[in-house]
């Protein structure tokens, strides 16, 4: 897998994007069944071209229109956006002020960097097998709020190709939401708070929230082997004394007590051990959440309130190739979350080269030459490591349409009942 | 009997369909008024809400709200300003009908920035949550039926699946089972129960999710109106109004001093320590220091110790001994800035006489840079160095914190409030500070024992000089006395402004 350049992009791309990329799905995905008119025409995408060139406000007529576009240009990387009040692409033509976002996905961007004071192995923009837990823990976490606590039925979790997971909630009701409420749910999920310069990032109280307690219990299965073994928090001093930064006073006096009180008197005379009598009878009254408060401070997802809250923001596509490594925008397989490897994530140049050694095997058969470009694709990508990545997208795109039609069923029943 | 009974049902279908029009008392303000007013009521209807807004802003930050002291002083308030203060009485109809009336007139005002509008979004709020806590729960029940907001009470939680009772989150019978949208101010700080996309709010917390639907309702209102403004801004009898209302300051405007010549130039150090505000402070120990003050600074000082008494030969004295012992010689002085002394007292040139600037103008307008010393400290100073400058004046650390606080929330009156509470020893200032001016006033008839001054009667006409300096980066706008002229509307317009 190892061995990609980015200077090989140009190179590269075009050979993905004719072959590679799943246009069908896509297509269906950002159509939502047609349902609303000129949903689709209403899109906002931007491209990232070679030499960093960054074009905005591209809107196209539809899904074919959008593969020719992306055949043609050739994009290092894909962002979606909001789905506007008029045709992006025409956006200047439209007074200002008119021209708005309306509806867009809900998204959440997870990123290893935000982690880097609870990680020892790596720092930015590096990621290993030890800290991809923690993105691991935060899939769990926020895909249960999401399911249990905002009833959420279609959303997409997807590996960003360097460092972190995007979410996409793609409800139909979901996309309305106003950019306060997109705001309230981040507020919601969030736990661990402060800067740099904040020691103690979490702060629990009484009463516990359903969703803390909830959310603690899929943490703490995690926690052992994640913080204690992978990370190994205790192993040395420097790492230790963070850790009991985050106790509080009283406990930690509580510690020293029993740590004297085994010791025995003689060692330190009457009137200390006197003292730490005292404070052990004074704080064992006092409840503390420091057990639970330094577990989410090391594993509680964290998240970008601003990718977030507002309907015109940008994020990148699913299937989007990342230029610095390579590796393609994959959806991540819930079922099987706990193995996902970022590391065996296809880059583009090993794809590529799948295809190379594929089709010099299907070279002897002639029709393969008959077939029409659609069909030929369709199967391209089947011969590659790509295919059980599309096989989850085609999945999450066949319950939303599965779930539409249901909907469209029900609501003319009803119709049909009078 | 009988016949009483049928002279009340008389009325009811004849005139009184009136209360049909207002049947609460209180409002999403969702219909505007259809009725013509003279523009004399359209003037004090809008001057009285503002008051109003001032106090409930200003009660917000003194007291508790919702504590006794907040509801006494507001009910007191409310009823001063002739707008209803009660849930139940139920011939209100001219306290109600000012209270929508006017309300819709301060959108017009306060729709026109993001900061205007944040503040009459929270006063707003804040006085709605207050008249909607005095209703009983049978005025509960009607009103969230009026404005469409019932919700269905949960009844039975054993039909719920993957409920997980939590200590706290006790399953309260009375509780109401609200879609998210309309409960994100209190999901948003996991304060209720999220399931399935349901909040389950109990029954005293519906205020909250009352108020969340008129703030949504209130903020969209006001950006709609701020797309019709241009029309509302072009009737040459609103516009000047409109302006006012946004930057006004309602109160006296010390122009006439029955103090003057009673201040003697000597005793000015020792007042500046005790008797004036920050700002004025300030600016003295700047003239002291440097002998010398920018054009800023000579303004807003100079006209400051004009309103606590120095008359002309005295002030003259005062800067030129001062301007002597820096770089200006005595020619220069009466050449240059001898005039524009003479001016701001009126003998020059227009001979309009200026009035002090008060403490809105001096935040909202032109704040000071690099060598200036005007401006209000609570607003323009570094926090850092106001910390250190309360330090040196010896003020408790506690008070320093509480300062900081306000200013931090950008009640900079307040904090000066605060500043005068902590120099001179009391717990409330007893007045609502709003003028240097008024600080200085105070701080005498405290010093020396409560003896009642009077305070200035207002003259029918004053006007305050547009500083030719002034860059309007705040879009303030004070209208020029030429604006004022020959517009009888106008004149009485400023009336209002000034209060006996």
């Amino acid at each position: 897998m190892a061995g990609f350049e980015p200077s090989s992009l140009p190179d590269l791309l075009p050979l993905y994007y004719r072959r590679l990329f799943p246009y069908g799905p896509y297509g269906r995905w950002l159509s939502y069944g047609g349902v609303v008119k000129n949903y689709f025409q209403r899109r906002e995408f931007s491209f990232t071209l070679r030499d960093d060139i960054y074009v905005r406000y591209q809107s196209f007529a539809s899904p074919q229109e959008l593969e020719k576009e992306m055949q043609k240009m050739n994009p290092y990387k894909i962002d979606v956006g909001a789905v506007y009040s008029h045709r992006p692409s025409q956006h200047n033509t439209v007074h200002m002020g008119a021209f708005q976002a309306q509806e867009k996905e809900l998204v959440f961007d997870i990123d290893m960097t935000d982690y880097d004071d609870v990680r020892r192995c790596c720092s930015s923009a590096e990621i290993c097998p030890k800290c991809w837990t923690l993105m691991t823990i935060a899939i769990r976490v926020i895909d249960r709020a999401l399911v249990e606590d905002f009833g959420v039925k279609h959303r997409l979790w997807v590996y960003s190709g360097r460092r972190g997971v995007h979410c996409w909630v793609c409800d139909d009701s979901v996309r309305k939401w106003s950019s306060n409420l997109r705001s309230a749910t981040v507020e919601y999920l969030t736990l661990v708070k402060g800067g740099p310069d904040t020691v103690k990032k979490v702060n629990l109280t009484d009463p516990i929230h359903p969703f803390i307690s909830k959310s603690l219990s899929l943490v703490e299965p995690y926690f052992r082997e994640y913080a204690l073994v992978g990370q190994d928090i205790l192993g040395c001093r420097e790492s230790w004394e963070k850790v009991v930064a985050l106790v509080p006073e009283h406990i930690l006096l509580l510690f020293v007590g029993t740590c004297l009180c085994t010791l025995g008197v003689r060692t330190w005379g009457g009137p200390s051990f006197g003292n730490c009598l005292t404070y052990w009878h004074a704080s064992s009254k006092k409840t503390s959440h420091a057990e639970s408060e330094i577990m989410l401070q090391y594993c509680f997802p964290r998240l970008d309130i601003n990718v977030s809250r507002g309907l015109n923001h940008l994020l990148k596509s699913p299937f989007s190739v990342h230029p610095k490594t390579g590796r393609v925008s994959v959806p991540i397989d819930l079922q099987k979350l706990d193995h996902f490897d970022p590391f065996a994530v296809p880059t583009i140049s090993y794809l590529c080269s799948e295809l190379d050694t594929a089709n010099e095997e299907e070279d002897g058969e002639k029709e393969n030459e008959m077939e029409p470009m659609a069909k030929r694709r369709t199967r391209d990508y089947k011969k590659t490591s790509l295919a059980p990545y599309v096989r989850v997208f085609e999945q999450f795109v066949d319950e939303m349409d599965r779930s539409r039609k249901g909907e469209l069923l029900k609501r003319s029943d009803l119709q049909r009942d009078f | 009997m009988e016949f009483t009974r049928e002279k009340r049902m008389k009325m009811r279908l004849a005139g009184d369909r009136r209360g049909d029009q207002y049947p609460h008392s209180l409002q999403f303000y969702q219909q505007p008024p259809a009725e013509n007013i003279s523009l004399a009521e359209f003037e004090s209807f809008a001057i009285d809400r503002l008051k109003l807004l001032k106090v409930v802003e200003n009660l917000g930050v003194s007291y508790v709200k919702g504590g006794e002291e907040y509801k006494n002083k507001l009910q007191q308030e409310l009823r001063k300003l002739k707008f209803q203060y009660r849930a139940l009485i139920e011939d209100d109809y001219d306290a109600r009908r000012k209270d929508h009336i006017s309300h819709f007139i301060l959108r017009l005002a306060y729709c026109q920035s993001e900061d205007l509008r944040r503040w009459f979004i929270q006063q707003e709020m804040d006085l709605f949550r207050y008249r909607f806590n005095e209703l009983t729960d049978e005025l509960v029940q009607k009103f969230l039926k009026y404005i469409n907001l019932s919700y269905e009470a949960v009844r039975d939680w054993t039909r719920r699946p993957l409920m997980v009772p939590s200590i706290g989150f006790s399953l309260l019978l009375s509780q109401i089972q609200v879609p998210l949208q309309d409960a994100m101010d209190l999901f948003r700080v996991r304060r209720v129960y999220l399931l399935d996309a349901f909040t389950y709010v109990p029954h005293t917390d519906m205020v909250a999710i009352v108020l969340n639907n008129f703030r949504t309702k209130l903020s969209k209102a006001l950006a709609l109106t701020a797309r019709s403004l241009p029309a509302v801004q072009s009737d040459e009898r609103l516009q000047p109004l409109l302006n006012h209302l946004s930057h006004s300051y309602v109160g006296p405007d010390y122009s006439i001093q029955k103090n003057t010549g009673k201040i003697s130039i000597e005793h000015i150090d020792a007042l500046s320590v005790k008797s004036f505000p920050l700002c004025m402070r300030q600016l003295h120990k700047a003239l002291r220091d440097n002998h010398h003050l920018r054009h800023g600074g000579r303004m807003q000082y100079g006209l400051f110790l004009k309103g606590i008494g120095l008359t002309l030969e005295q002030a003259l004295q005062f800067w030129k001994s001062e301007f002597i012992k820096g770089k200006v010689d005595a020619d220069k002085f009466d050449k240059g800035y001898a005039y524009s002394i003479r001016h701001n007292y009126g003998k020059e040139g227009k001979r309009t006489d200026y009035t002090p600037f008060s403490c809105m103008k001096i935040i909202l307008s032109n704040p000071p840079s690099q060598g200036d010393y005007h401006g209000c400290p609570f607003r323009h100073s570094d926090p850092e160095l106001l910390k250190q400058k309360l330090q040196s004046f010896k003020i408790s650390p506690t008070g320093i914190t509480q300062i900081l606080e306000l200013v931090k929330g950008m009640h900079y009156q307040l904090a000066c409030q605060k500043y005068f509470q902590l120099t001179h020893d009391v717990d409330d200032t007893g007045f609502s500070l709003n003028h240097p001016n008024q600080y200085f006033a105070e701080s005498q008839k405290l010093l020396s024992g409560g003896r009642d001054v009077k305070k200035e009667p207002s003259e029918p006409e004053n006007s305050q000089q547009k500083l030719s300096s002034q860059k309007s980066t705040n879009s303030c706008s004070i209208p020029n006395s030429s604006n004022i002229e020959g517009d009888t509307e106008l004149e009485g317009l400023d009336a209002y402004f000034t209060e006996d």
